[in-house]
């Protein structure tokens, strides 16, 4: 009997994506009728006892080389662990590592392959999935006509599924890849990581961003947002322009370009909300916006906005913000 | 080191929102008024590799496949000095299915001099889904490695940095590859000269039917279908937002730091 499958790649956090990309595999694997089954390749025992608890059963994928990611080599392992189990619908997160391997294992499991899902409908003969197009202005379903197809999941456009009373049954299955005769294994290595934000949490993850663009003029404004930012307990955003003229590092870029972000808070300090930006920050519950100019496109897709320059703005509104935090805290 | 960069022409990203309709028949946004621009992330790729060029001597070759319009992305690409350029035409098969799209530029691929290294954007600034890279990399049968944004030759191959979830990652690579760039401060696209995109035009480029590189319509269209827009919608967005009032600049920031501390002390 085929199977719905969740992935879990090395290098991968237990976080909201995580919750949310195995609560959907539950999700359509019951509109399915079919089994979920968590293939995962993480040495996280966070996320392998929490697959087991939301899942049919567990493949624990291990190779003599402790999980490191390695792209080619990892996409071997899933291939193989998958095809073993039939797959219908193969899902994966919103992780780099997720999204360079899945139109790839799409194409070697026999299927097709669909990115950046925000819904999946599987009650229907066929999958269909719902995904945002056009710099966010429109909204397609797109039907996978062959399968299995190997779907990428958008962080947090998922809600987890509760506990399971009972564990799943974990299996282990060693992979040993320099038998297999592979030569492609040792054609790219991954031979340093540079991790940039030492806090941690990922912009796609974040419950609060505080965002500077192009207004605020050079690298020295954004410290005064980093102070914004911590008194909120918001992480830093930027637009591509303040990224492309390398007053923040690339990886704070939001946006088509940058990260498609999902915060209940998304506050823009100075970003006129060109198209591209705007598609990064769709799925933000609310957005707010300081820009002196009142015309700015930013300001046709926020709940709330200051027309002003955040020169007069930002110092003042962190001294507030710092008030109104110490008076609630009495 | 023998270069190829992957084009696709899009619609301009940019349009604003009230000007974009959608083709309620062919499942596609309408052209419009809008132009037909370079995809942003593929004048990223061409950039990468332009500069790699300085570095490493060889030549670029820039391959697009997409209607007669987009042989304009290879007249820039040509003004910006790539060597050679093929257009593979489109005939109307729908520019969706990523699966068509790398089927079509493999085939491109193997009728040409063979490649050390193949560049394409990282998503497309139409339907996004960031698939033709690893789609081309399978049907070429070599690695590959997404979201790279610098490139430089060392011995026996290349090194890549691309962007993660964390920072980045330095990777070393034995050639062939097939790498998807993406933007960063070190490949933003150069400007070409007037005068070379007048020379631009003068320069041959090579047209190709699906028939002259051993494909037909028909089993593109197959290929392309493996994944299928059976609807798309433009929502209408209503301008919804309200402007802080007060008399002065400290009660409009009072009423802001009100609002902000209202949903922050929700979370």
């Amino acid at each position: 009997m085929p199977n719905v499958i969740s992935c879990l790649l090395p290098g991968v956090d237990f976080d909201r994506a995580v919750e949310g990309l195995l609560g959907e595999a539950d999700r359509v694997a019951k509109q399915l009728g079919l089994r979920h089954v968590a293939v995962t390749c993480s040495s996280s025992d966070v996320i392998q006892q929490y697959a087991a608890s939301h899942s049919d059963r567990v493949v624990s994928v291990q190779s003599h080389d402790d999980l490191d990611y390695q792209p080619e080599s990892c996409l071997a392992m899933l291939d193989a662990a998958c095809a073993a189990l039939e797959p219908r619908v193969v899902l994966l997160g919103q992780d780099t590592y997720s999204q360079e391997l899945a139109p790839r294992l799409g194409y070697r499991l026999g299927g097709s392959s669909i990115g950046d899902a925000q819904q999946i409908d599987a009650d229907g003969d066929r999958i269909r999935v719902h995904r945002s197009v056009y710099g966010g202005k429109a909204t397609a379903v797109v039907q996978a006509n062959v399968e299995p197809v190997v779907i990428w999941l958008r962080a947090r456009a998922f809600s987890p599924e509760p506990e399971r009373p009972n564990a799943a049954p974990v299996e282990t299955e060693h992979f040993d890849l320099d038998g297999s005769g592979n030569a492609n294994f040792q054609a790219t290595q991954i031979v340093q990581r540079q991790h940039e934000s030492a806090a941690g949490v990922r912009l796609e993850d974040a419950q609060a961003i505080v965002s500077g663009g192009r207004g605020l003029g050079g690298p020295e404004p954004f410290d005064e947002l980093r102070k914004l930012a911590a008194v909120i307990g918001a992480e830093l955003g930027a637009s591509r322009a303040a990224c492309d003229s390398g007053w923040v590092a690339p990886g704070l870029q939001v946006g088509q370009t940058g990260k498609k972000v999902a915060p209940e808070l998304y506050l823009a300090v100075g970003i006129s909300g060109a198209s591209q930006h705007l598609m990064g920050i769709a799925d933000a519950k609310v957005v707010a916006a300081i820009n002196t100019d009142a015309e700015a496109p930013i300001f046709r897709h926020c709940q709330f906005g200051l027309v002003d320059d955040y020169r007069n703005v930002i110092g003042p509104l962190t001294e507030r913000l710092v008030d109104l935090k110490s008076t609630s805290n009495e | 080191m023998n270069l190829l960069v992957c084009l696709k022409q899009i619609l301009d990203p940019e349009v604003p929102i009230r000007d974009f309709r959608i083709d309620a028949e062919k499942l596609e946004a309408e052209q419009g008024s809008a132009n037909l621009v370079t995809n942003i992330f593929c004048e990223n790729a061409l950039e990468t590799a332009l500069q790699l060029r300085d570095r490493c001597d060889g030549e670029i070759t820039a391959l697009c496949f997409g209607p007669e319009p987009a042989e304009e992305v290879l007249r820039k690409a040509l003004a910006l000095k790539v060597d050679h350029a093929y257009l593979v035409e489109n005939p109307g098969i729908s520019q969706y299915g990523s699966s068509g799209a790398a089927m079509v530029l493999a085939a491109a691929i193997e009728k040409l001099p063979e490649f050390d290294l193949i560049v394409l954007g990282r998503e497309a600034g139409d339907w996004g889904e960031g698939q033709t890279a690893g789609l081309l990399a399978e049907r070429l049968g070599m690695p590959s490695v997404s979201f790279v944004d610098q490139i430089e030759p060392i011995e026996g191959g290349v090194r890549l940095r691309r962007q993660t979830d964390f920072g980045s990652e330095q990777l070393t690579a034995q050639l062939p590859i097939v790498a998807s760039i993406t933007n960063s401060d070190t490949n933003l696209p150069r400007i070409p000269k007037t005068r070379d995109i007048m020379l631009a035009h003068r320069k041959p480029l090579t047209t190709w039917s699906l028939e002259e590189i051993g494909l037909d319509e028909q089993s593109v269209r197959a290929a392309a279908s493996a994944t299928e827009v059976i609807s798309l919608n433009a929502p209408e967005k209503t301008a919804a937002c309200e402007f802080v009032a007060g008399d002065s600049s400290d009660e409009r920031i009072n009423d802001f730091a009100e609002r902000v501390f209202k949903i922050i002390e929700s979370l």
